[in-house]
C-alpha cells in the first residue's frame, strides 16, 4: 500500500467521516486516493485554508470529535496557520495534515516548501515529519492520540510527495507508544480530601468553571456538584453552556466585560475553586488582586498552568471530570446561604444594562435572539464587541454551543466555524454572530455554504467600525478613530445574494423580533445584516490591568 | 504581576528522547517564554535513543518550575532536573590558546599547576591549555591573562547534576 493510501486507511480506523480539505500538488495524491478508496469520509473543501482551519475547529468544539484538515505545502500550510494558533490557544483537538516537498528537496528551497514543523513549533501540541513511509501509520495514530488527550490541542503531520508514494504493509497500531506522555487520570485522593475540607471551612465559596470543563465533557458532573453543596458558580468566557445559565446558582462570566455580580463574587469569595481555567489577564486583571480574600483551589489537567498566572494553594492535577466525580462523593457540610444571598443582592442592584434609545442596540438583538432560538442551538461569534455582547446576553444552557476564539481573539472565526459545526451537526441550528469587520475577513466561505447546502444563521452587526478599537480610541485615545472607520463596506444583502443566500437588512428595533423569528423558522440559510447603533459600547469595562472592581459602567 | 524577583542563574537539566528537533523545541520553548538561555550543552546519556542536555537560564525561582513544567510538555522531554545551588555538582571544560612570550613561559606553567589544568598543545607563540572545573575556576584562571594574550576560548557549558542525597 503507498503512503498516500495509509493516510486514507489511518483516517478511516480513527473514525474520522469528514474531512476539511483543499488540493494542491503536495496533497494530490492522497486527493487521489480519498476519491477511489475514501467511502464514509466526507469531504469539505473550504474556499481558503483558514476558513477551512477553522471550519474544522468549529466541528470539533460543537462535537467533542477531532477536526481534521489536508492542505497541500507551501502556501497551503501557511494558510492555516492561524487557524492552528487559534486552536492552540483553546485547546482544540485538531489534525493537520499537510503535503510537503520530497524528502531529497527538504531544505533546498524547492517550489512551495516551507518549514512546516519549524513555523508551527509554538503553536501545536506536536507536530511530525514523516520522512519513512514506515512511520507513517504510527505517527498518524500518535497524533491522534495526542490531540485527543489530556489537555487536547493541534498536531500537525508533515508528509513529503515521495513518503506518499512509497510502499509498505499496512497495520494500524493500537498503542500509540509514547511511554513519556502520561497525562494524570485522577486527582490526587488527598487533594479531594483537603478540597471538602476547605469548602466545609468556607463560608464565600465559588467555583470558577471555564473552558477545560467544556473539553473534559464535565458538565453533569459540575451541575451535580454546585447543585449538591449550593455552591455559586461564575464562568469565563471559555466556559459558557457548562451549566444552564438562568438558575440562581449562575452569576455570569468574569473578566474585563464579565457582569458586575461575578466580578464582585470574585473579589468578595473567601475560596475559588478554579476547573480547567488558565487565568488570563482578560480574566484577571490586575493579578496581584485578584480574588484577593480568597484561597485557591486551581483543578487542571496541565500542570504547567498551575501557579502560571496566579499563585494557588491547592493545586489539582486531573481531567475536571473525574475530580469533580471525586468530589461528589467527598463528606462537605457547609451552609453558604448567607452568600448566596449576598450575591443575589448584589445582582439586582447591579444587572447587565444597556440604554433603550430607540436605535436597535445589539444586546437587545442577542436577548431576543437567546430567547427565540431553540435551547440547543450552537452559537458561534467572531471577535470584537459583538463576541462580548454574545458573551453578556445569551442565556446558554448546554455544552459545546459556544464556539468563539477566546485566548487568540481571532477576527474571522465566526463564519467559518459556524460552517464546520453546521457540518458536524446537519440536525441542529447553527446561529453565528459577527461583526462587519470580522465578517469580511471569511466571507469567501458563503461559497462552502452554498455549495453543500448547509444551513448557518448569520447575524451581521454592522456598527461601520472595528467597534472594540474604536471603544479603545474613545476611552482612551480621545476619541481619534484612527483605522477603525468601515464607513466604506460593501452592501452585505448583495453579497450574500452573489453567493445564492437569502438575505434581509434590519434597522429598527420593532422589526427585529420579526426578523429573527424568521431567521429562526427559516429552512435554508440566511443573513441578517444588522444596522446596529454604531456608538454602542460594551460595558462593564475593566480597563486592561486593572483590578476586577475598578469598573466603568458609563463612558 | 508584582515586583520582578531578582533573576538569577539556573541549572536546568532535561532528558530527551533523541529525535529530530527535539533541542530546537526545548529551546524555543525556552526563549518563548521569555527566558534567557546563558549556557548549553548536549551529550549521550546511558540509553543510546536518550541524550541529556544541561541548560543554564536566567529567571527567578517561581519561574523555574514554570519552565521545568512547560519542558515537560514537549512529547520528546522524559526527565527534567532543576539542578539546586545547594547540591549542585557542575563541570565545565575550557581549550584556551595564549600567547606567551619566552620569557614569561615558566611563570605560566606554574599557574597552569596550581589549576591542575594542562597543556594539550604548544607551538612558538603559546599553548593551548585544557582546564576543568567548575564555570567559576575556568573565569578566574582566564582573569589571570592580559586580554590581547587570549587568542581563542572555546568553552563546553557546564554539564551538571545533583549530588547523592546526604541521609
Ligand atoms: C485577525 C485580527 N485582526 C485584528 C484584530 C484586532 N481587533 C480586535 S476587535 C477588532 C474590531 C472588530 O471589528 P468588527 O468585526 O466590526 O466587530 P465589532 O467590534 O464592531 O463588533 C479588531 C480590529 C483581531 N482581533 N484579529
Ligand atoms: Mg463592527
Amino acid at each position: 500500500m503507498n503512503g498516500a493510501r495509509i493516510v486514507v486507511e489511518s483516517l478511516k480506523k480513527e473514525g474520522v467521516d469528514t474531512l476539511f480539505c483543499y488540493t494542491g500538488g503536495a496533497v494530490i495524491s492522497i486527493f487521489d486516493e480519498l476519491h477511489k478508496h475514501g467511502e464514509g469520509i466526507t469531504m469539505i473543501q473550504p474556499r481558503h485554508e483558514q476558513g477551512g482551519t477553522h471550519a474544522a475547529d468549529g466541528y470539533a468544539r460543537s462535537t467533542g470529535k477531532p477536526g481534521v484538515v489536508l492542505v497541500t505545502s507551501g502556501p497551503g500550510a501557511t494558510n492555516t496557520i492561524t487557524g492552528i494558533a487559534t486552536a492552540y490557544m483553546d485547546s482544540t483537538p485538531l489534525v493537520v495534515i499537510t503535503g510537503q516537498v520530497s524528502t531529497d528537496k527538504i531544505g533546498t528551497d524547492a517550489f512551495q516548501e516551507s518549514d512546516v514543523t519549524g513555523i508551527t513549533l509554538p503553536i501545536t501540541k506536536a507536530n511530525f515529519l514523516v520522512k519513512d513511509v514506515n512511520d507513517l501509520a504510527l505517527t498518524i495514530k500518535r497524533a491522534f492520540f495526542l490531540a485527543t488527550t489530556g489537555r487536547p490541542g493541534p498536531v500537525v503531520i508533515d508528509i513529503p510527495g515521495d513518503v506518499q508514494k512509497q510502499e509498505c504493509k499496512f497495520t494500524y497500531p493500537d498503542d500509540p507508544g509514547l511511554t513519556s506522555y502520561r497525562p494524570k487520570e485522577s486527582g490526587h485522593p488527598k487533594q479531594i480530601k483537603s478540597t471538602a475540607k476547605m469548602l466545609s471551612k468556607a463560608k464565600k465559596p465559588l467555583i470558577l468553571a471555564g473552558g477545560g470543563v467544556n473539553l473534559s465533557q464535565a458538565n453533569d458532573e459540575l451541575n451535580s456538584f454546585l447543585n449538591k453543596y449550593n455552591i455559586p458558580v461564575a464562568t469565563t468566557l471559555m466556559g459558557h453552556g457548562i451549566n444552564p445559565e438562568d438558575v440562581r446558582l449562575f452569576c455570569g462570566f468574569v473578566g474585563m466585560h464579565g457582569t458586575l455580580y461575578a466580578n464582585y463574587a470574585i473579589q468578595n469569595a473567601d475560596l475559588i475553586i478554579a476547573i480547567g481555567v488558565r487565568f488570563s489577564d482578560r480574566i484577571t486583571g490586575d493579578a496581584s488582586v485578584f480574588a484577593k480574600n480568597a484561597k485557591l483551589i486551581h483543578v487542571d489537567i496541565d500542570p504547567a498552568e498551575i501557579g502560571k498566572n496566579i499563585p494557588v494553594d491547592l493545586p489539582i492535577v486531573g481531567p475536571a471530570k473525574s475530580v469533580l466525580k471525586e468530589l461528589n462523593g467527598a463528606d462537605i457540610k457547609g451552609d453558604y446561604s448567607a452568600w448566596i444571598e449576598e450575591i443575589d443582592d448584589y445582582r439586582k442592584k447591579n444587572p447587565l444594562v444597556y440604554e433603550k434609545t430607540g436605535t436597535l442596540k445589539p444586546q437587545y438583538l442577542v436577548e431576543l435572539a437567546s430567547k427565540i432560538f431553540p435551547e440547543d442551538t450552537i452559537v458561534a461569534t467572531d471577535v470584537g464587541q459583538n463576541q462580548m455582547w454574545v458573551g453578556q446576553y445569551y442565556r446558554f444552557r448546554y455544552p459545546k454551543t459556544f464556539l468563539t476564539s477566546g485566548g487568540l481573539g481571532t477576527m474571522g472565526f465566526g463564519l467559518p466555524a459556524a460552517i464546520g459545526a453546521a457540518v458536524g451537526n446537519p440536525d441542529r441550528q447553527v446561529l453565528m454572530f459577527s461583526g462587519d469587520g470580522g465578517f469580511q475577513m471569511n466571507m469567501q466561505e458563503l461559497n462552502t455554504i452554498r455549495k453543500y447546502n448547509l444551513k448557518v444563521k448569520m447575524i451581521v452587526m454592522d456598527n461601520s467600525y472595528l467597534g472594540m478599537v474604536r471603544q479603545w480610541q474613545e476611552l482612551l485615545f480621545e476619541k481619534r478613530y484612527a483605522g477603525t472607520d468601515m464607513g466604506d463596506n460593501p452592501d452585505f444583502i448583495k453579497l450574500a445574494e452573489v453567493f445564492g443566500i437569502r438575505a434581509v437588512r434590519l434597522e429598527k428595533p420593532e422589526d427585529a423580533e420579526r426578523v429573527l423569528k424568521e431567521l429562526a423558522e427559516c429552512e435554508t440559510s440566511m443573513l441578517v445584516h444588522a444596522a446596529i447603533d454604531p456608538n454602542e459600547n460594551v460595558l462593564p469595562m475593566v480597563p486592561a490591568g486593572k483590578p476586577l472592581d475598578k469598573v466603568i459602567t458609563k463612558f | 504581576m508584582a515586583e520582578k524577583e531578582q533573576l538569577t542563574d539556573h541549572i536546568v537539566s532535561v532528558l530527551v528522547n533523541n529525535h529530530p528537533g527535539v533541542l530546537s523545541k526545548v529551546t524555543s520553548l525556552i526563549t518563548r517564554r521569555g527566558f534567557n538561555i546563558d549556557g548549553i550543552s548536549a551529550g549521550n546519556t546511558k540509553q543510546s535513543d536518550m541524550f541529556r542536555l544541561t541548560i543554564v537560564v536566567k529567571g527567578d525561582d517561581r519561574s523555574i518550575e514554570q519552565i521545568q513544567k512547560q519542558l515537560y510538555k514537549i512529547i520528546d522531554v522524559v526527565k527534567v532536573w532543576i539542578i539546586t545551588p545547594e547540591s549542585k555538582l557542575d563541570r565545565e571544560i575550557g581549550l584556551i590558546k595564549i600567547k606567551i612570550p619566552q620569557s614569561l613561559r615558566n611563570e605560566i606553567l606554574q599557574m597552569i599547576n596550581v589549576f591542575k589544568a594542562s597543556i594539550i598543545d604548544a607551538g612558538p607563540e603559546g599553548f593551548i591549555v585544557e582546564i576543568t572545573g567548575t564555570s567559576e575556576k575556568i573565569d578566574s584562571f582566564l582573569s589571570l591573562f592580559e586580554h590581547h594574550q587570549i587568542v581563542e576560548v572555546a568553552r563546553s557549558g557546564i554539564v551538571a547534576m545533583n549530588r547523592w542525597e546526604k541521609k
